[in-house]
């Protein structure tokens, strides 16, 4: 007679782990980083190492400290994409603390005191980037012209290296020069100042349908985007929701006043619109789960886009419209279940 | 090609099917000694009609059904019974039950089969003999099927009979063998229950990777109005309400059941067994069975119930090297065993000898991360995410709001969960709690009424004492009533002294005993169906 092992069913299950979906995540972004390297320089990639480093130490000793397993949870990978989604939203040459303290209060704060992986009702990487934001608004503004990798004008690996972590900048440049506003910024100053869209629009920031240099990280970040929602590792509608919530208001502003209001191919193309769609949205954590859930979720990210570049108090508004959603989340999870097999219609 | 009506979610899993569909059905062995379960179907458990000494005949009824829903149990082959005691028999429970033990005499000798003209009969006469024939609903429920093919309780005429021949889980073959070759069988069954249901359509439904037996079955449906619909290979597409949804875009109602809808649902191989009855007047005593997986010959066995799983492994080349886990079912919904001395029953469609090859290796349990994964493959349309939220946290009633009663428990979650969570095993929990606390309250309910019972027994007899007191002495009658209300008093003293009863007849551990007993048999009911 044989003894056997019991189990309970399904006794087969399919190749995918939490680290399989994270680790795609951070593929899919490669296009987009590139893109960005590519138009900001060296800075981006050593925003991008400093944060894994110290996003990995920071989960590390949470974990140790909540007395949880750590290889089993350092290998889900989820601390390498808050650090990623953060260091792609700072500013390419942001000082050493800046980038520490933002993935600090993301991994440390928004993480693991609200419960850790799973439990954090707020998008760890919004977190740490308001909190920037809100903080430091000097540095979090003083983004580089995008003037490509190997123009004269650029920085070297080295000179970027010395400008993160000594705070000084290279002798050769006035930091006029390097830094400038970013497109979203210019459109939103320079309509304070009353001109006209199109009049903007002349200007040398802006490219052929957003930001000049932004754009070509936007589309990386559609194509690595796409590629998420085809494997299945981001839910289509919560891009879709968003950007299309955001397109449709932003076409109702267009044609009310063509002059005052960007067109809505514009703001799909700006800023974090495409990144966040995608990226930052998508967090499945916090937001909703529902699959009419995740439509609304996305159009409401969408609209407070919408709302906080043309009529907030800054340029962008991803971060801001994301952590607003991730408070309705639950609320919106309540009112779309779905209609159970066999239970009545309507 | 008429149109399907697909349902939500499902898997494409792995399938496995070659292994054991490639070979004809083999006879299965002839054991030395058989343990025939007298419960191997759903409801009451069939009252023995034998004793130990007793010499039986192939085809012996040596069960009786006991109850409306039950079913007959018959011996496999002749013999003598040796036993009629408790024996481990393939259950999720891993409870023994109740079962006969045969020594056969090798000679296989049959009682007298007489075919039945059942044209002729009354509906109720046919159900009947079916009954006594043991039919059961083959696919895994085992559900008495004279009761599904009773209409008369309805009143709406029936739809649409479906005869199930989807065979989603993986590695099972048993019915694609079946219909390849045996559709003439399959089909004078399904005359029979066409008979008896009159039903306005018969569609057979099979999955597309099962082109031989879709052949092999519209070949023998021609002329008869019967159709043979293709539906695509996708699990849970074998289970009733997905595949009633499939074929006719029908929802089967929560807590209901497709003849709620007018649709009724049978089982390839329960139609072969009926064909069997009827026409050859030969009772359930033997199944197609796939045995396969890490054995050195898989395939399918035409075997005797009660043939331990051991002897059908033997007969299939014995398992290969490291077999760890023993599976009654298919991997996504088949139960493990303990161990192979377990007799076949009208229940088992497969027995999957599976070594770390066939298994996902045990993962680490990670934090759920909401990705809804689960919800994309729901074919109930549930969000499983959070009703392993609530079921995880003992919140059943909140479990309950999120409809847990509708999980069909086909693990199409868990299968797809990148934390890895055990998702159905926690419905599982949950329903079972729910089902204990349901029991517990039942029978609080059922003390509470039985001391209110006692109580009034007393003050009747009470009163009947006084009544006969008066009658026999008016004067020391009217002198009770002269000090006043003494038979109140009494009856008060009475219930005073009864006050504390209630609760030593709802003694917690006189209680449980019993209860767990009945909440297992209950629970695993209610997971069969």
């Amino acid at each position: 007679m044989m003894r056997f092992k019991i189990v309970t069913s399904p006794h087969v299950l399919q190749n995918t782990s939490v680290g399989q979906v994270m680790r795609r995540v951070l593929y899919a972004m490669i296009p987009g980083v590139a893109a960005l390297i590519g138009f900001f320089g060296w800075g981006v990639l050593v925003n991008l190492v400093l944060a894994t480093a110290v996003a990995l130490l920071a989960e590390t000793v949470m974990l140790a400290v909540r007395g949880r397993r750590l290889a089993l949870h350092l290998s889900d990978f989820s601390a390498v994409v808050t650090a990623w989604l953060l260091a792609v939203a700072l500013p390419p040459l942001a000082p050493w603390w800046l980038t520490t303290l933002g993935v600090m209060a993301a991994i440390v704060v928004a993480k693991h005191l609200y419960g850790g992986l799973g439990y954090n009702p707020f998008n760890p990487a919004m977190v740490g980037y308001v909190v920037l934001l809100t903080s430091f608004p000097r540095e979090m503004s003083a983004w580089l012209i995008p003037h490509g990798l190997y123009q004269p004008q650029a920085l070297t690996f080295l000179e970027t290296l010395r400008t993160i972590f000594s705070g000084e900048w290279p002798a050769r440049f006035a930091l006029d020069a390097l830094t400038g506003a970013t497109p979203l910024d210019a459109l939103r100053t320079q309509i304070g100042l009353g001109l006209t869209v199109a009049e903007i629009r002349n200007s040398p920031v802006f490219g052929f349908v957003a930001g000049q240099g932004w754009e070509w990280a936007a589309l990386g970040f559609l194509a690595g985007g796409l590629w998420l929602v085809y494997t299945r590792t981001a839910d289509w509608r919560i891009p879709t929701g968003m950007l299309g919530g955001l397109a449709v208001i932003a076409t109702v502003f267009y044609l009310i006043d063509p002059q005052h209001y960007a067109p809505p191919w514009f703001h799909v193309w700006s800023g974090a619109a495409l990144f966040g769609a995608f990226f930052i949205a998508t967090d499945p954590v916090t937001a909703s789960t529902t699959p009419y859930g995740r439509l609304i979720y996305g159009v409401g990210v969408g609209i407070l886009v919408y709302i906080i570049r043309g009529f907030g108090g800054y340029p962008d508004g991803v971060a801001f419209a994301v952590l607003l959603m991730n408070i309705a989340a639950p609320s919106i999870d309540l009112c779309t279940q779905p209609r159970v097999f066999g239970a009545r219609r309507g | 090609m008429s149109r399907l009506f697909p349902f939500h979610g499902g898997l494409k899993t792995v399938r496995h099917k070659t292994e054991s569909n490639r070979q004809p059905i083999q006879p299965g062995p002839l054991p030395r000694r058989l343990t025939v379960p007298l419960r191997q179907h759903i409801g009451a458990i069939a009252k023995a009609l034998v004793q130990v000494g007793d010499s039986v005949l192939k085809g012996q009824m040596i069960g009786q059904a006991d109850g409306y829903i039950s079913a007959a149990v018959h011996a496999p082959t002749s013999g003598v019974v040796v036993a009629v005691d408790t024996r481990p028999v393939p259950h999720p429970s891993g409870l023994p039950d109740l079962c006969v033990v045969i020594d056969s005499d090798g000679e296989n000798r049959w009682i007298e089969r007489q075919p039945v003209v059942y044209r002729a009969l009354h509906p109720s006469e046919l159900r009947n003999i079916l009954r006594n024939a043991g039919i059961v609903g083959l696919g895994g429920a085992a559900f008495p099927s004279a009761v599904k093919l009773n209409l008369s309780g309805q009143d709406q005429h029936l739809e649409t009979l479906i005869l199930n021949g989807a065979e989603c889980e993986p590695w099972i073959t048993c019915d694609d063998r079946l219909m390849r070759e045996r559709a003439a069988g399959i089909i004078a069954g399904l005359h029979v229950m066409v008979h008896l249901l009159e039903p306005r359509e018969v569609l057979i439904g099979i999955e597309d990777d099962k082109p031989e037996a879709i052949a092999a079955m519209s070949e023998m449906c021609a002329g008869t109005g019967y159709a043979v619909r293709s539906v695509p290979t996708r699990y849970p597409s074998g289970s009733v309400k997905q595949l009633v949804k499939l074929l006719t875009g029908k929802e089967t109602p929560v807590e209901g059941l497709p003849i709620d809808v007018g649709v009724q649902c049978f089982n390839v191989a329960t139609a072969y067994t009926i064909h069997r009855a009827i026409d050859h007047g030969e009772p359930v005593i033997s199944r197609v069975v796939t045995v396969t997986g890490h054995v050195s010959r898989p395939g399918n066995l035409d075997a005797l119930l009660g043939t331990p799983f051991a002897e059908l492994i033997e007969q299939c080349g014995g398992y290969r090297e490291k077999v760890e886990r023993l599976i009654m079912g298919g991997p996504m919904m088949g139960f493990a065993l303990h161990s192979d001395e377990v007799p076949l029953t009208k229940a088992a469609n497969c027995i999957l000898a599976a070594s770390a090859e066939e298994l996902t290796p045990t993962r680490p349990v990670a934090p759920c991360i909401r990705c809804g994964a689960c919800v994309e493959v729901c074919p109930a349309n549930l969000l499983p995410q959070q009703l392993y939220w609530h079921a995880r946290a003992k919140e059943f009633d909140k479990a309950q709001d999120y409809h847990l009663f509708s999980c069909i428990e086909c693990g199409c979650c868990s299968a797809v969960c990148p934390s890895h969570i055990p998702l159905v095993q926690y419905y599982r929990y949950a329903k079972n709690e729910i089902w204990a606390q349901e029991k517990e309250k039942q029978k609080a309910e059922l003390a509470r009424q039985r001391h209110q019972a006692r109580l009034e027994r007393l003050e009747r007899e009470k009163q009947e004492r006084e009544a006969k007191l008066r009658q026999k002495s008016p004067a020391r009658t009217a002198k009770a009533e002269d000090s006043g209300a003494g038979g109140k008093l009494d009856i008060q003293t009475a219930v005073a002294q009864a006050k504390p009863q209630p609760l030593s007849l709802i003694p917690s551990h006189e209680g449980t005993g019993e209860s767990e007993g009945e909440k297992t048999d209950q629970s695993l009911g209610k997971q069969d169906v």
